[in-house]
């Protein structure tokens, strides 16, 4: 069966590593601090100027001065700091945030991204999208394998404006994770109960299937 | 030197229309209100503002779009504006789109005395159009220029008479930037003190970049996206 957002969040959940540093998008990247592995410690850094972002605040608590990039009420944890947006993105640009996650509306199969505008309908702007897949080392795209009328998000070329070329590693959808090396999707796990099948049928880019695709573990 | 003004409309004196403003702030957090306030007051038009957004439709500077006092947005995300989207898609309003620590780093730049910088961010991108680009480390960069302004509008928790300043929390964002590449910047701060009051290790805006200072009347402090868990 096809995974739901909580279950993507916690697939890519299991990819945090003991001490990272972790900047974490809008929507589903979001719900990755949820379900961090027992026995691991990251901080999660907020482009809008905190590292060690907290978990909402209870009813009563919310504080206006303090929001993630999501503009959402949130908490400090203990040892977080607050800056300013141009050290924030010193922070992101020189490499010092181990591991990005986001959304997309497309990925292409040599690593390029789209997710911040659709010519003539949609211009919300790139936000920080644009700094984080330019420098992070390790980027992590959370999405949904086919868009609402069932066509493939996954493809040869990105349709739409670009937000970075030749960026993205790994992909998380909610039938699969794929990789991408030497300019092919690699499909290295299938969501439980989801055939290889299907994963094929779904995707649009040149998809390298090799004779054996574990399932997730969640 | 006392930089002190008594209120918004002493402290806005010589902003006219078709300026360049800067004004701090990220969503609706650590925006300075009662300038806005006054800005839609004096009518001012034809103003480039250089903002990460462009408030909501009823709030921030979503007030300024309403009255159609702003000829071009410089913001890296605008997406909770449905007047911003009017006008943008119509072609009243001009509007530029920046990727957020570029626009961060142009206005730090411009304080700063650095013309223009390298960035990888945008590199491939339709943001790259007409941009020089050059190759560091194997890796491709492009050419931004420093962002300065005829007014910079910044808002701090904390003030003092001498205009050093203190952000609260993530109200911080854009403020300390803007302050500095502004050629006058104003301050706008919840509590304004007598020099001398706050611990100079802790100021994060030196007066040097504040021209004038003053206490805001009231800050609704609008909150966007309330979220909150329960006890359980």
């Amino acid at each position: 069966m096809a995974l739901d957002k909580t279950g993507i969040a916690k697939r890519i959940a299991q990819e945090l590593q003991d001490g990272w540093y972790v900047n974490l998008g809008i929507g589903i990247p979001t719900l990755v601090a949820n379900y961090i592995p027992e026995g691991i410690e990251v901080e999660f850094q907020s482009e809008n100027g905190i590292l060690g972002m907290g978990p909402f605040p209870f009813e009563g608590e919310e504080d206006p001065d303090l929001i993630n990039a999501g503009k959402q009420t949130i908490t400090a944890r203990n040892g977080a700091s607050f800056f300013d947006s141009a050290l924030s993105f010193a922070m992101i640009r020189g490499q010092h945030v181990q591991l990005t996650v986001l959304g997309a509306m497309e990925v292409s199969q040599n690593g390029d991204i789209a997710n911040w505008k659709i010519p003539g309908k949609m211009v919300k702007g790139m936000g920080g999208a644009m700094d984080l897949v330019a420098s992070a080392e390790n980027i992590i795209v959370a999405m949904m394998h086919s868009n609402k009328a069932g066509e493939s998000k996954i493809l040869k070329a990105c349709t739409l404006p670009l937000t970075g070329v030749g960026c993205v590693k790994k992909v998380v959808t909610e039938l699969a994770v794929l990789e991408i090396k030497e300019g092919k999707f690699h499909l290295i796990e299938r969501a439980p109960g989801v055939s290889i099948e299907e994963i094929i049928s779904k995707t649009e880019g040149d998809l390298v299937v090799p004779e054996f695709v574990p399932e997730m573990k969640l | 030197m006392n930089k002190v003004v008594k209120d918004p409309v002493a402290a806005l004196e010589g902003i006219q229309d078709g300026m360049t403003l800067m004004v701090g702030g990220f969503g609706l957090c650590g925006i300075p209100e009662n300038a806005i306030a006054q800005l839609v007051l004096m009518g001012t038009k034809n103003l480039t503002c250089i903002s990460n957004n462009a408030g909501v439709d009823d709030f921030g500077l979503g007030l300024l779009l309403q009255a159609k006092q702003v000829k071009k947005m410089v913001s890296s995300y605008v997406g909770e504006n449905d007047e911003f989207e009017r006008q943008m898609l119509s072609g009243e309003l001009e509007v530029e789109l920046i990727p957020q620590g570029s626009l961060a780093e142009r206005c730090r730049a411009g304080g700063a005395g650095i013309p223009a910088f390298f960035t990888p961010a945008g590199y491939g991108t339709e943001v790259a159009d007409g941009k020089e680009v050059r190759v560091f480390n194997g890796k491709p960069h492009i050419l931004e220029n420093a962002l300065t302004a005829d007014f910079a509008i910044v808002k701090a928790w904390k003030g003092d008479t001498e205009g050093n300043l203190i952000y609260k929390a993530t109200a911080r964002n854009f403020n300390p930037m803007m302050a500095m590449a502004g050629k006058i910047t104003i301050a706008e701060v919840e509590e304004l003190v007598p020099a001398g009051t706050l611990d100079p290790n802790q100021i994060h805006t030196p007066g040097i970049f504040i021209q004038r200072i003053f206490q805001g009347e009231k800050f609704e402090k609008r909150i966007e996206q309330r979220t909150v868990r329960t006890k359980e």
